[in-house]
């Protein structure tokens, strides 16, 4: 193995790997065909496609073809995925492939170059002007692209020309000023400048320092950083190397949930690779620089994702915040001064050093420069991972890339932020996505999660599961998140039942004030947001449970209230036969009665009736 | 470190930014109220979570309210400490605490010693808790002799995390599961006796409510005063007279000897004798253990043994140094011995009515006084141990003005002592207390100036050393358990050598005790404890042990030698390897 001593030994293998592993090899007709095999990819089949395609392949003898395990496009409405690329770039997606049109595809496209028009989707990382409403792809560029497990395949899209610029041509300094100028924030959740955090850290007059990746993604429904980290990988380990060059830390560390296994062991490899290469270890690109990283894992604590938490839990202690300030830039990883970033920050790096601080301010708005990736999740067609450029408006984001609402329901809400963020209604659909604008409608970036709700969502339930979320997972330090979560989370009961009083609205709303006021931590601090915005945008669905013991999506069990509507009623049985609680009695063709004293308002008798019934209320 | 200038309530104050809110406020007399807060200054304890979030203030320009106790000074802060703001999420954060604490405050074992009770109190908290809902509700401990675990009361404060792994390096307690759920507890669970606990009763001590309190056995001592067939002896330690009075509010390091005396005989025991004639005799014994260890070549250092705690934590953490310790028994389990065999043959006694009852400044001797080897002839050297806070309970059940007390003198002929007993009650007075004895053995000179000052002091590890005839002894002094850790860990890599080694568990040694009356975080209090026994010391004509007269004629008329048989027999005891959890 050789190793990269300078930009152009790094050049020349770049060379070599597009010769060897793109298009342009001489053969004219050479095609790639990219399975997404990220986790989600083979949670839906994308191995036995993958096997069903090679298998084909060789039994059909074609030749012109390369196989590539690829990470995630982000297309989950649509796994499993087999792109087909030809040597102009051109390229065909095909979406929910079985085994059987696997087969096809090689029978018939490979084979016969004829597209199967009735399998292919809508490419969501087909280049997009930026002007357009689409996606751009900066953190996910390579997801989906390259094949994680090969560090050739990340050389030929410019990876490690990056950290070679830094450590060969540019200061610590210049790159602290490039990342600053960038006006690239967290995107871990806080949004706290980058450069700002690294600058802190390189001030700090200490021989040791730390740079850690926090690979704990813990919101429900968020799993950018696991696709970035299964599709490629070597653009956080770049990262860790440009970051600890630029504030002086040789030993960086990657805390990472034990339960992405996909994700470790394709670190795992992308860091041995690394080391071969010379990107990891002594001398880094025959310089004095030398950088080091090991893999820490998280038992899948929430508040873990909290970076005075991890810095805890690396050190073997339990995951409790600390106060902050001191913050880790000053006093850290065992007392260290610490950068600590997430996966999707430092995905972000290297571009930035690539193509210049400007060109990542040329995207996105003022005070929120590039992109951000969000996991769509919840009543929209395509869900599924977007990156897109701050300043989209959530309607945007709902409508043109997510295909709109299911069912052609109504939107109703917009939850971001996961459990520290809140519920947008639908009249501030228009707001331009950035950080400052999700905080000022009472929600927050969080680290990316979008679910969309629809009509049938009851926003007082929504609240209540994202407490219960958070009671669940604070880590009881505190006395604000430890009781004051549950007490919150006990009145939100008291309203889904329909035994709270417009008294008890007016202590849920002070008291998620204190909390938010007064909790040690971040996940305390935004812990009530959901009730909050909900408090604000929806008041008048908390008023209908208090006032009227009713809830208007008909979700609160408790509050819902089954009949027979006896002239409708046709005395089929059907209702009375899926009873669990055998509490609807009648005879054949006589109208039926619920015995409420027995019902358990599961509602099977609403989806037997084919008489439309029974009513809901 | 640099000086800042900082505004408090619009006060402008200059002070070190190593500083924090808190420490600030004071300095310009601006009360702060905190909970979890704990700082033992002289001792270097400090629990600073901020985890109650009771000492919030307003931060001029921060968004959120910030921890006066973790909070340090910056140039240029304003801040404002009670803003309606404040006061609110102050008292909020009470009244959630107690929509999680039983009310059960009447019948509480800490009624009126609770700082939850106390800062309820202070903030006006009356009627109604206003918050409302499930309670934690967890087994209660009480499978030790010493130490009583109620979690339903535990507000996290983790003050005892603190004691039990900075302080005591012990790392018996810590917080487990998640949540609503979290709760202080031994690894998996476990009862306190599976554990490595020492019981050293720091993690009492600093408790701001009963989740953690002493096994209480005033009860059980009633019982066996009001029995007509026993005779029930009392023996008090000397840290227990410079603390007493604090219980009927006297000043701390008031000295009660005289007082406590009058009042054990008016609650009805016996007879009423000192713990300090056993550490006249502890002195004796372990004077010449040493002079024995020099003169034979015998393993050094030794190791003092009067610490329950101390002892049971080199049995879990070093059992590969169990012989260097002294085999001596602790004072008032010798005194046990004493009691059940001398004074029993001499005032024809049976042994079996006689029941001994410790008054001990410590929770480590409730169950040092069960282990099973410190019985003689099948009785236990001392049947009940009492705290100093028990004590003053059952004096203020029985309606005694402690106050306005005659003084009396200890019975005889197991009361008299000397200056060198009374040090025993502080750290370094031990070693100090054996140096006088074993000085005078060694030289056969007098001593004239018996104050070796060089041993005194708070800090956790001290070295000096005496020069001794032609010797010169090297005496290391460490105090909690952590400090006594490191000096240990000095020894077993041969970074110091030491020929004697005193180690106390509690900070302050005995007067520091985890059955004193609670100090509440002012260390000030320990410290004035400590002055005291210097000075009932300094009171004494008698200030070196081996002029007990009592102590001599005890060895005449039934112990034969110094370090003899018969001593052996009822004053020493043997240690035993035990495991790690």
């Amino acid at each position: 193995m050789t190793r990269v001593k300078s930009l152009d030994d790094l050049k020349n293998l770049k060379k070599e790997a597009v010769n060897s592993f793109y298009q342009t090899n001489g053969e004219e007709n050479k095609l790639r065909v990219v399975i997404g095999m990220a986790t989600c990819g083979i949670a839906a089949g994308a191995k036995e496609v993958y096997d069903e395609i090679e298998e084909e392949v060789n039994k059909l003898n074609i030749k012109n073809v390369i196989l590539v395990k690829s990470g995630c496009i982000g297309t989950c409405h649509s796994e499993p995925t087999v792109e087909i690329k030809n040597s102009n770039g051109e390229s065909v997606l095909y979406g929910n492939i079985s085994k059987k049109e696997a087969k096809e595809i090689v029978n018939i496209h490979l084979k016969t170059g004829k597209v199967l028009e009735d399998l292919v989707i809508k490419n969501p990382i087909e280049p997009s002007d930026m002007s357009s409403k689409g996606q751009v792809r900066i953190a996910l560029r390579n997801c989906g692209v390259i094949e994680p497990e090969k560090i050739e395949e990340y050389i030929s899209n410019d990876g490690y020309k990056a950290l070679g610029m830094c450590v060969t041509k540019m200061t610590a300094t210049d790159v602290i000023n490039e990342i600053k100028e960038s006006g690239l924030r967290g995107r871990g959740g806080g949004g706290f400048p980058t450069g700002i955090k690294w600058e802190a850290t390189a001030k700090q007059d200490d021989p040791q320092k730390y740079i850690v990746c926090n690979a704990d993604e813990g919101d429900p429904g968020a799993f950018m950083d696991r696709s970035i980290l299964e599709g490629d990988p070597h653009s956080v380990l770049e990262a860790m190397v440009i970051a600890g060059y630029s504030v002086g830390a040789n030993k960086g560390y990657i805390y990472i949930r034990a339960e992405y296994p996909l994700a470790v062991k394709r670190l795992k490899i992308a860091m041995k690779q690394a080391k071969d290469f010379g990107f990891l270890g002594e001398k880094i690109f025959n310089s004095d620089f030398s950088f080091d990283i090991e893999i820490r894992y998280g038992a899948g604590a929430f508040v873990c994702g909290e970076e005075t938490s991890l810095i805890n839990s690396i050190e073997g202690n339990r995951g409790e915040p600390r106060n902050k300030p001191p913050f880790p830039a000053e006093s850290g990883l065992w007392n260290k001064p610490t950068v600590v970033n997430n996966v999707e920050t430092f995905a972000n790096i290297s571009p930035i050093i690539l193509n210049g601080a400007q060109w990542l301010k040329s995207i996105g708005t003022e005070k929120s420069s590039g992109t951000k990736v969000f996991a769509l999740a919840g009543k929209v067609n395509n869900v599924g991972l977007v990156e897109i450029p701050m300043g989209t408006t959530l309607r945007e984001i709902i409508f043109e890339i997510g295909g709109g609402i299911q069912d052609f329901k109504n939107i109703k809400s917009v939850q971001t932020g996961g459990p520290s963020g809140g519920c947008i209604p639908r009249r501030l659909l228009n707001t331009k996505i950035d950080y400052d604008n999700l905080i000022s409608i009472g929600s927050m970036m969080g680290s990316g999660g979008m679910i969309v709700l629809d009509e049938d969502d009851c926003m007082v339930n929504i609240a209540k599961y994202y407490l219960e979320f958070t009671m669940d997972e604070s880590c009881g330090k505190c006395t604000a998140c430890r009781i004051g979560n549950k007490r919150i989370h006990e009145i939100l009961s008291k309203v889904t039942s329909g035994r709270a009083s417009m008294n008890d609205l007016e202590s849920l709303r002070e008291l998620s004030g204190i909390i938010k006021d007064t909790a040690l931590c971040g996940l305390g601090q935004t812990s009530p947001n959901p009730v909050l915005s909900t408090l604000n945008h929806f008041w008048d669905e908390y008023v209908a449970h208090v006032e009227d013991k009713r809830c208007p999506s008909g979700v609160c069990k408790e509050l819902i209230v089954y009949t027979i509507i006896e002239d409708k009623c046709v005395g089929c049985t059907a209702c009375s036969r899926v009873c669990p609680a055998k509490c609807i009695s009648g005879k054949v063709k006589k109208p039926h009665i619920i015995d409420q004293n027995k019902c358990i308002k599961c509602g099977a008798c609403h989806t037997a009736c084919k008489f439309d019934a029974i009513e809901r209320q | 470190m640099s000086d800042v200038k900082i505004k408090i309530n619009g006060k402008q104050i200059v002070v070190s930014d190593e500083m924090t809110i808190l420490e600030a406020a004071k300095l310009v007399n601006v009360k702060i109220p905190t909970l979890c807060h704990l700082n033992l200054h002289d001792l270097k304890a400090v629990n600073r979570g901020a985890s109650c979030r009771v000492c919030m203030v307003e931060i001029l320009g921060r968004r959120n309210l910030a921890p006066a106790c973790a909070t340090y000074v910056r140039d240029g802060m304003s801040i404002s400490t009670a803003t309606p703001r404040a006061v609110k999420a102050r008292r909020t954060m009470v009244e959630l605490l107690l929509s999680d604490h039983p009310k059960d405050c009447l019948n509480c074992e800490k009624n009126q010693k609770c700082d939850l009770q106390k800062i309820a109190a202070d903030l006006g908290i009356r009627g109604e808790v206003k918050y409302r809902g499930a309670m934690s509700v967890y087994d209660k401990d009480d499978t030790s002799k010493a130490i009583y675990r109620n979690l339903d009361k535990c507000i996290l404060c983790r003050r005892c995390e603190t004691m039990c792994n900075e302080v005591q390096t012990c790392g018996i307690l810590s917080a487990k599961d998640r949540g609503f759920d979290t709760v202080v507890s031994p690894a998996f669970g476990l009862p306190m006796t599976e554990t490595m606990c020492t019981f050293c009763g720091q993690c009492v001590a600093v408790c701001p409510t009963a989740a953690l309190t002493e096994i209480n056995v005033i009860r059980e001592v009633w019982e066996a005063i009001n029995s007509e067939e026993k005779v029930v002896i009392a023996q008090t330690a000397p840290a227990v007279r410079v603390a007493l009075g604090e219980e009927f509010g006297m000043e701390p390091g008031s000295i009660v000897t005289g007082r406590m005396v009058t009042s054990l005989r008016e609650l009805g025991f016996d007879k009423v004798f000192d713990t300090d004639f056993a550490a006249d005799l502890t002195i004796i014994e372990e004077a010449s253990e040493l002079v024995h260890r020099i003169q034979n070549g015998g393993r050094l250092p030794i190791l003092t043994s009067c610490c329950p705690a101390w002892v049971k934590f080199f049995e879990h953490q070093f059992p590969d140094l169990l012989d260097i310790p002294s085999t001596c028994k602790s004072p008032h389990e010798m005194f046990g011995a004493i009691t059940k065999s001398y004074y029993a043959k001499k005032m024809g006694i049976p042994a079996e009515d006689i029941v001994v009852v410790s008054i001990m400044p410590c929770l480590a001797k409730k169950n040092e006084s069960s282990r099973p080897e410190l019985s003689n002839d099948d009785y236990q050297n001392v049947d009940y141990v009492l705290t100093t806070r028990e004590l003053a309970l059952m004096i203020k059940e029985s309606g005694i003005d402690f106050e306005s007390l005659d003084k009396s003198e200890f019975d005889n002929p197991l009361g008299e002592s000397t200056g060198a007993a009374v040090i025993f009650g502080t750290t370094g007075g031990v070693i100090e207390a054996a140096l006088r004895t074993a000085y005078e053995w060694i030289t056969d000179e007098t001593l004239e100036d018996v104050n070796f000052e060089q041993l005194r002091g708070l800090d956790g590890i001290r070295s000096a050393t005496v020069r001794v005839k032609d010797m010169d002894l090297r005496i290391g002094i460490a105090h909690e358990l952590g400090n006594a850790r490191k000096l240990l860990e000095m020894i077993q890599s041969g970074e110091e050598e030491f020929h004697a080694i005193e180690i106390m568990a509690c900070p302050g040694g005995c007067v520091g005790g985890g059955g004193q009356p609670y100090h509440h975080g002012d260390s000030s209090i320990i410290k004035k404890r400590a002055e005291a026994i210097y000075k009932e010391d300094a009171n004494k004509t008698k200030r070196k042990s081996h002029e007990n007269k009592d102590v001599i004629k005890l060895y005449k008329e039934f112990l034969g030698d110094f370090y003899g048989d018969k001593a052996h027999e009822l004053l020493h005891t043997k240690y035993t390897p035990r495991k790690l959890i």
